[in-house]
C-alpha cells in the first residue's frame, strides 16, 4: 500500500509547480502558521514527540526529544536553530529538491522549530555545491520577509525570527553537526568533542540545535494535520513519511516521498521502474546512503525500509539514499571508491580516522586487483574495527561500514579475486562503479 | 564532589574534572599525546580511551567529565584493544628513524609504543612523506614524525599568544605549519620542543648533539631574565649541552623563555678564563698570585668602591660587601643602569603580587615596561589571566606594542602617569572598580633622570587606587636580570661618589662618573666594556658554573647548583673574593659555602628563608621622590634587542642568529 497523493508533505518535490510563495500557499504552506505558533512551545514539542518523527539526517534521533534538550527558559545567551543543508552523503539528494522546489516548507518549519526551541535566529548551512539551490532558498526567504512571515513579529504571532543562509565550501565533514557549527563560526570544519552537546554549548557557545532540512520541513504539516496522522504511517517507532532517493541500476532513478517501512522491493519496483534486467539481476543494495553497509539480494527480497528493520540486518536507514547495484557491478571496486571518498573527506583530527582511512583505502585498492593475501582480508576487517567507535564523530564509522558490509556478505568474491590474481589471470573487467 | 570507581578503586574528585584526572587520582596512568594539563583539551589523539560502564563505545578520558557513581575501567580488553589500535595507526605513518631522532630516549611515542603497542606492523603500504617546515632558528622540524596532536598549535595560540601555527589540509594530508612560511615570532618558541610528544619539533642548536641518557642533569635557576625560571642544566663532559625548564607553578609553570634556554652556547665563547693584569697600558696574561698582588698594590691607600652587575649572585655580592667593609669603604652600587630604585623597603623594589598572584588580579596597569621582552614567561602569565578572566590592562608606553593580549593604550609618557596620579584619568575608574588591581612598573622607567619621581608617582597610583591592601600588594617592579635583586637586598645602593680612586666591578660595566685614572678590578665571566677598562681582570664563573643563590624579581630566593666547572683558571666568585681578602690581609671570616650563606642570612634574613610569600601592604608611605616631578618623556623599555640583552647572549651564536632573523636592523 503506497502513500496516496493527499498524504504527501512535499507536494512539489519534482518542481512541476512554481516554488514561489503564492504557489506554495496554494499548496497549503504557511496556512495557519500563526495559530500553530500561538499554541506555544510546549504544545509544538509534545506534538512532534507524539508524531514519532525521527531525524532525517541519518542518525534517526527522535526530533521532539532533541528539541526538548534546549534550555526551557532562555538565559543570557540566545538560542539558535541551525539547519543542516550540507547534504553531502553520496547517494542522497532529497534536501536538494526541498531547497529548490519546496523551499517554503523548510522556511515555515524553521520558524516553528525556532519557536519550539526559543530561538530568534536560524542559520541554514547550505552545501557549497548547491549554488542554484541557495539562490532559490534566499529568494524564498526574501519573499517570506516581504510577506511578514519572517522577521520581527513573524506571521503576526508575536515571535521575532530571522533566518540566514550560509554557504559551505563543499567539505563532507561539515555535515556533521558540530563541524557544521565550527564552519559556521568561520573556523576549520572539525567536529567538536561531545559533551558538551550543542543544546548546551553550540553555535557561538550558545544553546543550539542542528536539524536536517527534511526534519524541519515536515514539521509544519505534522502540526497542521496532527501527530496521529503522521504516526499512522510506518511501523511503531519508525513512523511517518520519508523521501527516498533511488539510484543506481534501476530503470527510473528518482526521489520519492513514501511511507516508512515500505518493503525495499516494492519501493524499487513501484517507483524506480525495477532493477535493470529484473529483480533477479540484483546483486546488492546500499540502503541508506554511502555510509551504510550494503545488503545482498537475499536480504533485499523482504527487508522493510525503516530504522529498526535495517538495523536488524546490521545496516541502517541513514539518509535513505538507496543505491542499487546489479550483477554487472564490481562491488569491490565500488566500495574501494567509497573508501577513497572517506579518506579524502576525513578531517584529520582523530588518529584512527586520519591514519586508518588511508590504510583502508590502500588495502581496498589492492583488493580490487586481488593483489593481496587472503589473510589480509582479516587484517582489513580488524582495521575497520579499530577505527569504528574510536573517534570523535561518526564519519569514521560511516567510512568503514561499507567495507565491513562488503566483507560480511561478499568475502568469497574477494578471495576469488585474490586467487585469480595469484593465478596470473587479469581481474574481471569492471563495468560499473566508475 | 563526585565518587568515581576506577578499576575498583573508589576516588572522590571535584565535579567537572575529566575522567583522565580521576584515573590519575586513583593512581592509574593513562597514556596520552594530545592532552596537556596547561593547554585546552583537543581529544583528538584517542590514546586516552577508557571504558565507562554502560557506555557502548570507549570514551576519550581527557575530554569526558566525571559523573557521580561512574565506573571506569582502564585495563579492560576494550581499552587495551583501543590503545593498541590507536598506537598502530600512529605508527603506520611515523618513520622508523628513532636511531637518528633527537627525541629518542625521551619520546612519548616511543615509551607508549613499548607500553601499549603491538609488536609488529601489519602495514604494507607506502608511508606518508611531509615536507619539513621552517619555524625559525630555534625550532627544527622533521614533519614526517608529526602525529598531528596539535599541542604546538594550541601552545602558540593559547600560551604564547601568537596564533601563527595551524593545520592545513585535512585527513592524511593534514600538516602543521605557519600557513605562510616564516619564523615564529615568539620568545617562548623553545617550549614547543618540550611539548611536542614526538621528534617533529626538536631543538635546532641541539640537533644530533647528544642522547638524554648521556647527560648529567643539574637543577638550577635561569638568570638571563628576572623571572627566576627553574631550570635543569644538561651537561656532558664539562659542557652545557642544553637547558630545560623545570616545573614550578609559582614561578614559571613549565615554560621558559628562549634567551634563557638557548643562549648557553655563549658560555663557551669570549670567556675570561685566566687573570689579566695591565702592564704598560696593555693587559697581559697573569697568574692568580700576580693578579692579587697587583690589586693589593693598585688599591692601596685609594678610596675604593664596588659595583655589582646584573648577573651577580648573592654569595659573591655579600663577600664583596664584606671585603669593602674591611677596606673601610661603604661605596656600593648595583644599579648599573641608573635606575632610581629606593631600597629602603623591600616592597619598593620587588614584584610584590607574585607571579602566581597575577592570576588573582582583576585589573592591571603597565608602566614603562614591555613584559614580553623583559620577562616572556611573566608575560605569558599575564596573557593567561587576560585570556581566562578578561581583565582590563592599561598600558603606558610606546603605542602599538604587541604584548600578545589586548591592552588599553593610555598614553606614552609621563603626562599620562601624572594624570593617573591626579586621579582624573579614565583608567582610574577601572582601577577603583577592581577588587585586586595591580601595576607593573618597568625598571626601564626608573632609569631616566626623573626616575625617582616616576617611582614615587607609580607608588601613589598604587596607594590611591586600592592596590595596597592588607591582604593584597599590587605594586610591582619588574627587573630584567636574575642578579638585580640580591644586591639590593644586600645594600648595594649607597652609591659611588665621584671621588673614588679605585673600583671593584663584579660583572659590571664602569659607572660613567668614575674619573680617569681610577684603578679598576673587573671580576666576571664575559669581559665587555668593564673588562676593557680594567687594570686587573679576575675570571669568574657563570651561573651554570657555581652553587649560587639568586633572587628573582618577586624577591624569591632560589638556589642554582654547579653543573659544570668554570673554564680554565676561572673560579667561583665568592672564592676569588675570599682569596683576594687573604692577599690583602683582610681575611674574610668564612671558608665554605655554608659559611657564606650563614653570613648572607645574617646580613639580610630573607636569605635564610624562601624570600617570597604572598603579602599585603600596611604602610602606605611611599618611596622618596617627588611624584610631581615626572617629566613628559616617553617611557621606553630598556630592552630593544631581546636576543642579545646580556653578556652571555651577546656571546652566543644562536642568539646572534635569532637577532639576524628577527631584528634585521639590529644586525647591521
Amino acid at each position: 500500500m503506497a502513500l496516496s497523493d493527499k498524504d504527501r508533505i512535499f507536494t512539489n518535490l519534482y518542481g512541476l509547480q512554481d516554488w514561489r510563495l503564492p504557489a506554495a500557499r496554494k499548496r497549503g504552506q504557511w496556512d495557519g502558521t500563526k495559530a500553530l505558533i500561538e499554541k506555544g512551545r510546549d504544545w509544538i514539542i509534545e506534538e512532534v514527540k507524539n508524531s514519532g518523527l525521527r531525524g532525517r539526517g541519518g542518525a534517526g534521533f527522535p526530533t521532539g526529544l532533541k528539541w526538548s534538550f534546549m534550555p526551557k527558559q532562555p538565559g543570557d545567551r540566545p538560542h539558535y536553530l541551525v539547519v543542516n543543508a550540507d547534504e553531502s552523503e553520496p547517494g542522497t539528494c532529497k534536501d536538494r529538491d526541498i531547497l529548490r522546489h519546496d523551499p517554503h516548507t523548510l522556511i515555515e518549519g524553521c520558524l516553528i522549530a525556532g519557536v519550539a526551541m526559543g530561538a530568534h535566529a536560524g542559520y541554514i548551512y547550505v552545501r557549497g555545491e548547491y549554488y542554484n539551490e541557495h539562490l532559490v532558498l534566499q529568494a524564498a526567504i526574501d519573499e517570506a520577509y516581504a510577506a511578514g512571515l519572517l522577521g520581527p513579529n513573524a506571521c503576526g504571532a508575536g515571535w521575532d525570527f530571522d533566518l540566514y543562509v550560509h554557504r559551505g565550501a563543499g567539505a563532507y565533514i561539515c555535515g556533521e553537526e558540530t563541524a557544521l557549527i565550527e564552519s559556521l563560526e568561520g573556523k576549520k570544519g572539525m567536529p567538536r568533542l561531545k559533551p558538551p552537546f550543542p543544546a548546551a554549548v553550540g553555535l557561538y557557545g550558545c544553546p543550539s540545535t542542528v536539524n536536517n532540512v527534511e526534519t524541519i520541513a515536515v514539521v509544519p504539516t505534522i502540526l497542521r494535520r496532527g501527530a496521529p496522522w503522521f504516526a499512522g504511517f510506518g511501523r511503531p517507532k519508525n513512523s511517518g513519511t520519508k523521501i527516498f532517493c533511488i539510484q543506481g541500476h534501476v530503470n527510473k532513478p528518482c526521489n520519492v516521498e513514501e511511507e516508512m517501512s515500505i518493503p525495499l522491493r516494492e519501493l524499487i519496483e513501484k517507483h524506480a521502474g525495477g532493477v535493470r534486467g529484473g529483480w533477479d539481476n540484483l546483486l546488492a543494495v546500499i540502503p541508506g546512503g554511502s555510509s551504510t553497509p550494503m545488503i545482498p539480494k537475499a536480504v533485499c527480497d523482504d527487508v522493510l525500509m525503516d530504522f529498526d528493520a535495517l538495523r536488524e540486518h546490521k545496516t541502517g536507514l541513514g539518509t535513505a539514499g538507496v543505491i542499487v547495484m546489479d550483477k554487472s557491478t564490481d562491488l569491490i571496486k565500488a566500495i574501494a571508491r567509497l573508501s577513497t571518498f572517506y579518506k579524502h573527506e576525513s578531517c584529520g583530527q582523530c588518529t584512527p580516522c586520519r591514519e586508518g582511512m588511508g590504510w583502508v583505502k590502500r588495502m581496498m585498492d589492492r583488493m580490487v586487483e586481488g593483489r593481496a593475501e587472503v589473510t589480509e582480508i582479516d587484517v582489513l576487517e580488524q582495521v575497520t574495527r579499530q577505527i569504528e567507535g574510536h573517534t570523535i564523530c561518526a564519519l569514521a564509522d560511516g567510512g568503514v561500514w561499507p567495507v565491513q558490509g562488503l566483507i560480511r556478505h561478499f568475502r568469497p568474491m574477494m578471495e576469488e579475486r585474490i586467487a585469480a590474481y595469484k593465478a596470473g589471470k587479469a581481474a574481471p573487467m569492471a563495468l560499473a562503479a566508475e | 564532589m563526585a565518587k568515581v570507581t576506577v578499576d575498583g578503586i573508589e576516588v572522590e574528585v571535584p565535579n567537572g574534572v575529566s575522567v583522565l584526572q580521576a584515573c590519575e587520582a586513583a593512581g592509574k596512568e593513562i597514556p596520552r599525546f594530545c592532552y596537556h594539563e596547561r593547554l585546552s583539551v583537543a581529544g583528538n589523539c584517542r590514546m586516552c580511551l577508557v571504558e565507562v560502564e554502560k557506555a557502548p563505545k570507549p570514551i576519550a578520558s581527557c575530554a569526558y567529565p566525571v559523573a557521580d557513581g561512574m565506573k571506569v575501567f582502564t585495563d579492560s580488553p576494550m581499552v587495551r584493544n583501543g590503545r593498541r589500535g590507536v598506537m598502530e595507526f600512529l605508527l603506520i605513518n611515523h618513520p622508523l628513524d628513532c636511531p637518528i631522532c633527537d627525541q629518542g630516549g625521551e619520546c612519548d611515542l616511543q615509551d607508549q609504543a613499548v607500553a601499549f603497542g603491538g609488536d609488529a606492523s601489519r602495514y604494507r603500504e607506502e608511508k606518508r612523506a611531509v615536507k619539513d617546515k621552517y619555524l625559525g632558528p630555534l625550532v627544527k622540524t622533521i614533519m614526517n614524525r608529526c602525529i598531528q596532536c596539535t599541542r604546538c598549535v594550541r601552545f602558540a595560540t593559547e600560551v604564547a599568544g601568537v596564533p601563527e601555527l595551524g593545520a592545513t589540509n585535512r585527513g592524511e594530508n593534514m600538516e602543521i605549519g605557519t600557513y605562510v612560511e616564516k619564523a615564529l615570532t615568539t620568545e617562548l618558541s623553545g617550549n614547543l620542543i618540550d611539548i611536542c610528544p614526538v621528534g617533529a619539533l626538536t631543538s635546532r642548536p641541539y640537533a644530533y648533539v647528544s642522547r638524554p641518557w648521556e647527560l648529567r642533569k643539574t637543577d638550577s635557576v635561569d638568570v638571563l631574565d628576572a623571572t627566576g625560571t627553574n631550570i635543569r642544566v644538561d651537561a656532558r663532559a664539562g659542557e652545557v649541552l642544553r637547558i630545560l625548564p623545570r616545573t614550578n607553578d609559582d614561578v614559571n609553570e613549565e615554560w621558559m623563555a628562549d634567551r634563557g634556554r638557548f643562549a648557553f652556547d655563549g658560555l663557551k665563547r669570549r670567556r675570561l678564563d685566566r687573570p689579566w693584569v695591565r702592564q704598560g697600558g696593555k693587559l697581559k696574561p697573569a697568574g692568580w698570585a700576580e693578579a692579587f698582588t697587583a690589586i693589593a698594590a693598585g688599591i692601596k691607600g685609594r678610596k675604593i668602591g664596588a659595583v655589582a652587575g646584573e648577573l651577580a649572585e648573592a654569595e659573591a655580592t655579600v663577600a664583596l660587601r664584606d671585603l669593602m667593609a674591611a677596606l673601610g669603604s661603604n661605596h656600593l652600587e648595583c644599579r648599573t643602569d641608573g635606575a632610581a630604585i629606593d631600597a629602603s623597603r623591600r616592597d619598593f623594589y620587588t614584584f610584590n603580587t607574585g607571579i602566581a598572584g597575577i592570576e588573582e588580579a582583576d585589573a592591571l596597569l603597565i608602566i614603562g615596561s614591555n613584559p614580553r621582552l623583559e620577562a616572556p614567561v611573566i608575560n605569558a602569565r599575564i596573557r593567561k589571566r587576560v585570556a581566562t578572566g578578561g581583565i582590563p590592562v592599561g598600558f603606558i608606553g610606546p603605542r602599538g606594542l604587541n604584548l600578545t593580549y589586548a591592552q588599553d593604550w593610555l598614553g606614552e609618557g609621563g603626562a599620562t602617569l601624572s594624570a593617573l596620579v591626579g586621579g582624573q584619568h579614565r583608567f582610574n575608574e577601572v582601577l577603583r572598580a577592581a577588587k585586586r588591581p595591580m601595576l607593573i612598573l618597568g625598571r626601564g622607567a626608573l632609569a631616566r633622570p626623573d626616575g625617582a619621581a616616576v617611582l614615587a608617582a607609580a607608588w601613589q597610583v598604587a596607594a590611591q587606587n586600592g592596590m595596597l591592601q592588607t591582604h593584597w600588594h599590587g605594586f610591582n617592579l619588574l627587573h630584567q636580570f636574575g642578579g638585580q635583586v640580591a644586591p639590593l637586598d644586600l645594600g648595594f645602593t649607597t652609591g659611588i661618589p665621584a671621588h673614588v680612586e679605585a673600583l671593584w666591578l663584579l660583572g659590571a660595566e664602569v659607572p660613567a662618573a668614575v674619573p680617569e685614572g681610577a684603578f679598576v678590578v673587573y671580576q666576571g665571566h664575559h669581559g665587555e666594556a668593564g673588562a676593557a677598562r680594567a687594570d686587573v681582570i679576575l675570571p669568574g664563573a657563570a651561573y651554570t658554573e657555581k652553587d649560587a643563590t639568586w633572587v628573582n624579581t618577586e624577591g624569591r630566593v632560589q638556589r642554582g647548583r654547579l653543573a659544570v666547572y668554570p673554564p680554565g683558571e676561572a673560579r667561583e666568585d665568592w672564592k676569588i673574593l675570599r682569596a683576594a681578602s687573604e692577599v690583602l690581609g683582610l681575611r674574610l671570616p668564612y671558608d665554605s659555602l655554608d659559611g657564606v650563606r650563614a653570613r648572607l642570612a645574617e646580613v639580610n634574613p630573607v636569605f635564610g628563608g624562601p624570600g617570597f610569600a604572598a603579602h599585603g601592604c600596611t604602610d602606605l608611605a611611599g618611596p622618596a621622590g617627588d611624584a610631581g616631578g615626572v617629566a613628559e618623556a616617553v617611557f621606553a623599555s630598556s630592552i630593544h634587542n631581546y636576543w642579545q640583552a646580556d653578556v652571555i647572549s651577546r656571546a652566543s651564536a644562536t642568539m646572534a642568529e635569532c637577532a639576524r632573523t628577527y631584528l634585521p636592523q639590529a644586525a647591521e
